[in-house]
């Protein structure tokens, strides 16, 4: 691929219409977050959905805001996996000793 | 002279000749930078709540008023300012170096009003007595990972708004080209994707009913 078909592949993006689409539903979803964070659910519950939600921003944020949806293919399989590897990595003890902390593991 | 084949050859991804993702180096190391602060990020904000979730008795001194609403609104305004930085973006690919240096200066005044609500937010827990060694209100571990996770996501946001100024400066005079506002905006899309963690985690698990 030549200089300029990679210029050209660079700016490609989203609409400015879309990206007001993007913050309107990021937006959105911060309201959500804040009124699940009055329904007094359990610690473990609400610890879920809170994370589901963001993870569903970061992605929002990453695919439109970051242009990674726009970029090649090859650069999200180089940079995401090893990302979430080491992430789980982290967490490897979080579920059983977290839970277990909260008395939900038999012991 | 080269054949057919031989250009082909030159010409595709992994030939060395180009690159590979099919962007420049800033942008790449840029991409790389964030994957490593992302794992920085991922310690503080797993070790907070590993604390949060194992400790029966974590204080939860988030009242609606001041410190969700304020909470609310500073994330409100940094995704407000993620959308300015796209649209900065987008005035530099079209080389409108009036309007990417403008559209620069109301993410900057984003980052800035972020940082003036977050610090308010801090003065107020100061008052209450919580501090990096100190909370008032039960286990140590509180004031101690609520300021060094927050302190290290402001500390980004700083750095962010000095790097704005520098790339809308140095664009305004044509000194940086589209792709350093790009690699620039990536880095503030960061710190905002960083933030829609940090809110529901430290702010929305610890809300005083």
């Amino acid at each position: 691929m030549n200089d300029h078909a990679h210029a050209e592949e660079a700016h490609a993006g989203a609409s400015v219409g879309t990206n007001l689409a993007i913050w309107i539903g990021l937006v959105a979803i911060t309201g959500l977050e804040v009124f699940l964070a009055y329904e007094e659910l359990q610690p473990t519950l609400m610890l879920t959905i809170l994370i589901g939600l963001s993870l569903v921003k970061a992605a929002m944020i990453m695919s439109y805001f970051m242009h990674l949806k726009f970029e090649r293919f090859s650069l999200v399989l180089w940079l995401v996996p090893a990302m979430i590897f080491c992430i789980a990595m982290m967490m490897i003890f979080f579920f059983t000793e977290a839970y277990w902390g909260m008395g939900l593991r038999p012991h | 002279m080269h054949d057919v084949k031989t250009d082909a050859a030159l010409d595709s991804a992994w030939s060395g000749g180009a690159s590979p993702f099919a962007m420049g180096s800033k942008k790449l190391g840029m991409w790389l930078f964030i994957v490593s602060d992302t794992l920085t990020f991922s310690a503080l904000l797993i070790t907070y709540t590993y604390s949060r979730i194992t400790n029966p008795d974590w204080p939860k001194p988030f009242p609606m008023n001041p410190a969700i609403i304020f909470s609310t609104t500073m994330t409100v305004v940094l995704l407000a300012s993620s959308l300015t930085m796209v649209m900065a973006v987008m005035a530099a690919q079209r080389n409108d170096r009036k309007k990417t240096v403008l559209w620069m200066i109301a993410t900057m005044a984003g980052g800035l009003t972020f940082m003036a609500l977050h610090l308010r937010e801090w003065f107020h827990l100061f008052e209450e007595g919580a501090t990096i060694t100190h909370n008032p209100w039960g286990t140590p571990l509180f004031g101690a990972v609520f300021f060094g996770v927050t302190g290290m996501h402001m500390t980004h946001v700083l750095i962010g708004v000095i790097y704005l100024g520098i790339v809308a400066t140095g664009y305004g005079r044509g000194k940086f080209s589209a792709e350093d506002v790009e690699v620039n905006g990536l880095y503030w899309h960061f710190v905002d994707l960083v933030w829609m963690f940090v809110f529901p985690l430290v702010y929305l698990m610890s809300v005083k009913y």
